[in-house]
């Protein structure tokens, strides 16, 4: 009996070790910036280059930086919910584009539309970098405070958006 | 006079081979200390390769970013610690120990002590099985004549 049992026991554990191994996603690395300020950073707006924008001028409000590209093919799949929620106003999002060109960037958004507040450029993925970004898109909420609350990584879903982003959103601007 | 040409293709080969290769570093033995430092560092896009052997754009970012802090004269401690805050200690091949990561640190050691102490059991219990007693005449005898090669009379 307990020959047979020692195996069996070992071998379940396995399972369960694997089957939680298995859930997991790999490519959902924890951020280490949650709860710390947003990397500062004053970048040139995509719509007009002679404008700028800093993380402290949107001190005050609960914002939402998602950063795309126009060669991102996820990008596209997370848009029309963007457009949604900018069509909602319920939150300004602020894009950073990444690494792209302008005159990519700017065509890609007549085409597909625009959700975005502002859109500043980051055409060499420096200030990517600073906020830790290693797939587009992916999408920040930051407090009243400029601290960064949470960071969803790939595209957008519904589910995160109506599970966790939107929730925490309505809670900070309370 | 057809050589020329052919010289003319080879060399043109040549140079598209040159096209690919990395630029040239100005200093190499700060892009020694690069490369060393950005094979300890996990790329997060191909997530099994370190950002000196990764061709992503974001491994080719983070070696400027590497080779930059280190011309302007940071540390290695620094850089490891500049990548730690914004990417997490899963940029690091060489994880540190916490209590976090205590099991992986720990773990072979405790199934190695498992192992042998498994082992050291198995052992024992083996030995215990063992039926020492002294061989009966009749039992020596056959062990006599195996020994001797006769072998044994089957019936």
């Amino acid at each position: 009996m307990n020959r047979f049992l020692i195996p069996l026991v070992a071998f379940l554990v396995l399972v369960v070790f694997l089957a939680i191994g298995l859930s997991l996603d790999p490519r959902e690395v924890p951020s280490p910036l949650i709860d710390k300020p947003a990397p500062g950073f004053r970048l040139a707006q995509l719509r007009d280059s002679g404008k700028t924008l800093a993380v402290e001028e949107l001190r005050g409000q609960v914002w939402l930086l998602n950063v795309w590209a126009s060669w991102c093919a996820p990008c596209l799949e997370e848009h029309p919910r963007l457009l949604e929620l900018s069509q909602a106003r319920t939150v300004p999002i602020v894009g950073l584009n990444y690494k792209d060109s302008r005159d990519a960037a700017l065509k890609w958004l007549a085409k597909h539309g625009d959700p975005y507040s502002t859109i500043v450029t980051d055409p060499d993925g420096r200030v990517g970098i600073e906020y830790g970004v290693y797939g587009v898109p992916e999408t920040f909420v930051i407090d009243r405070h400029g601290i960064i609350r949470y960071k969803h990584i790939g595209p957008l879903t519904a589910e995160a958006l109506q599970g966790a982003i939107l929730p925490l959103v309505r809670r900070l601007q309370t | 006079m057809k050589l020329l040409p052919a010289l003319i293709l080879a060399m043109s080969a040549m140079l598209t081979e040159a096209a690919d290769a990395p630029p040239v570093a100005e200093d190499p033995v700060l892009e020694k200390r690069v490369i060393r430092l950005a094979s300890e560092l996990r790329c997060l896009v191909c997530q099994n390769q370190s950002i000196a052997d990764s061709n992503a754009d974001l491994a080719a970012d983070l070696r400027r970013q590497v080779r930059e802090m280190l011309k302007a004269g940071k540390t290695e401690e620094e850089v490891r610690a500049f990548m730690v805050q914004r990417y997490g200690d899963f940029v690091l091949y060489n994880p540190p120990v916490k209590t976090a990561t205590a099991l992986l640190w720990a773990g072979p050691f405790v199934l190695l002590v498992v192992a042998v102490a498994a082992l050291f059991l198995a052992l024992m219990r083996r030995r215990a099985q063992i039926d020492e007693r002294e061989l009966t005449p009749e039992e020596r005898e056959r062990a006599r004549t195996l020994l001797a090669g006769g072998g044994e009379k089957r019936p």
